[in-house]
């Protein structure tokens, strides 16, 4: 969660709890809603490690608030995770590791393994097909979101197929 | 509940080139009144040529076919077509409608080939063109229509029977994404009135509509168990974004 509130800070100096709500705008119902003790906790060690500091804002009869901003080694923190290419989330493969394992060991063989985790896959595309359904049209973000997943999980399919001719 | 389709020892094989090629090689499968089954594997896995067969497109080289709870492998060819017109609705990937007949005319043909009375066939395509968001586009000719309507008067024709059972090859096949969805919408739409679907596809969109899914490998199913249903929540829920 750093670099997304390194983010938003570099957007405009907030507090805790308008980082939450931004995000919450920002993103639609595609954020794992955010829980504001995190966010604090991220806050804290941003603070702690000189990205961010913070001014105490005196509010009326409130205890003061704390209103955070970006500083000049938050911004380049922030340049560096922006200029950095991204690892796809599947370069490593845990079912890969399974699949080539498990048969040398007798404990299970490859077609099963891979008609299971077929199937798994399918059910998590249930899963994609029914948000997308209940998904409100204007949640933009969230729905490229869905989209992004369903394209990896039909790749991940074809890839199962693609072990299955080989390795069957 | 008897199974809408059973097939016992299913083989296909294609003689016709110089080396006799197997397409099926043993298939028992049994598809219970309202299921809907998908039915995936790679290009030459037979899937095709399996629902080929259960809807009499093809014929099987030994084993039975049972259609409500009739032998029917062993009927005359046209003996088969005759039942497969009141009990089999097809919806391919090429919509193989009548080019100069109207799409009203169109969704009603397969009732009134099956001895539906005509008025009986209108009413029918009435409510089927209704039901697919299609009574304005009742009087125009297939070519006028976008792939995405053309797959949807497909669908309608194939129901005009109330079939006991819809096959369906690649539905979504050569559709683009809008399409698509409109495709799933109602394929899952006709589900859940209870209609039962056997369904070949790559599409794992698709495919993921079903409950069921059948893994076919070289001619033999590999697989055969339920699409589980997980959890709903929001995308986030689901999609793990850090």
């Amino acid at each position: 969660m750093r670099p997304h509130l390194l983010a938003l800070l570099a957007k405009e100096p907030a507090h805790g709890y308008e980082l939450k709500q931004a995000l919450e705008q920002t993103f639609g119902s595609a954020y794992p809603s955010p829980n504001i003790g995190q966010i604090y906790v991220t806050l804290g060690r941003l603070e702690k490690d000189g990205l961010i500091r913070a001014v105490d804002v005196e509010q009326s009869n409130r205890p003061n608030k704390k209103v955070y901003y970006l500083t000049a080694k938050g911004r380049d923190a922030l340049t560096a995770w922006v200029d950095e290419p991204t690892e796809g989330p599947r370069v490593r493969d845990e079912f890969f590791m399974k699949l080539v394992l498990a048969p040398l060991t007798g404990i299970a063989d490859r077609m099963a393994l891979i008609s299971r985790q077929r199937r798994h896959y399918l059910s998590l595309m249930r899963d994609l097909n029914d948000l997308l359904v209940h998904i409100e049209p204007g949640d933009r973000v969230a729905i490229l979101l869905i989209e992004g997943a369903m394209l990896h999980l039909q790749a991940d399919l074809d890839w199962l197929e693609r072990c299955q001719e080989d390795l069957a | 509940m008897n199974p809408v389709v059973k097939t016992v020892s299913l083989v296909k094989i294609y003689s016709g080139g110089a080396v006799p090629v197997p397409a099926v090689r043993g298939v028992d499968l049994q598809v219970e009144p309202g299921e809907f089954v998908a039915i995936m594997g790679p290009s030459g896995s037979g899937k095709s040529t399996l629902v080929h067969m259960l809807g009499g497109l093809d014929a099987r080289t030994s084993g039975e076919i049972w259609l409500d709870d009739q032998r029917v492998d062993t009927l005359s060819e046209s003996a088969w077509a005759l039942l497969r017109r009141k009990k089999i609705g097809f919806m391919f990937q090429f919509f193989n409608l009548v080019a100069n007949m109207t799409v009203a005319d169109n969704v009603e043909l397969p009732a009134l080939l099956a001895g539906v009375s005509p008025k009986d066939a209108r009413e029918r395509r009435e409510h089927l063109l209704g039901a697919l968001n299609l009574s304005e586009r009742a009087d125009a000719a297939p070519g006028q229509l976008s792939g995405g309507e053309q797959q949807r008067v497909a669908l309608a024709r194939a129901l005009a029977n109330q079939p006991s059972v819809l096959l369906t090859d690649e539905p979504t096949g050569n559709l683009d994404s809008r399409n698509t969805r409109d495709v799933l919408r109602l394929l899952s739409d006709v589900h859940k009135e209870g209609q039962t679907i056997i369904m070949v596809t790559h599409d794992a969109r698709v495919a993921s509509l079903a409950d069921r899914l059948v893994s076919l490998f070289d001619g033999e199913i590999v697989d055969d168990g339920r699409i589980a249903r997980r959890r709903t929540g929001t995308a986030g829920a689901v999609i793990d974004l850090r």
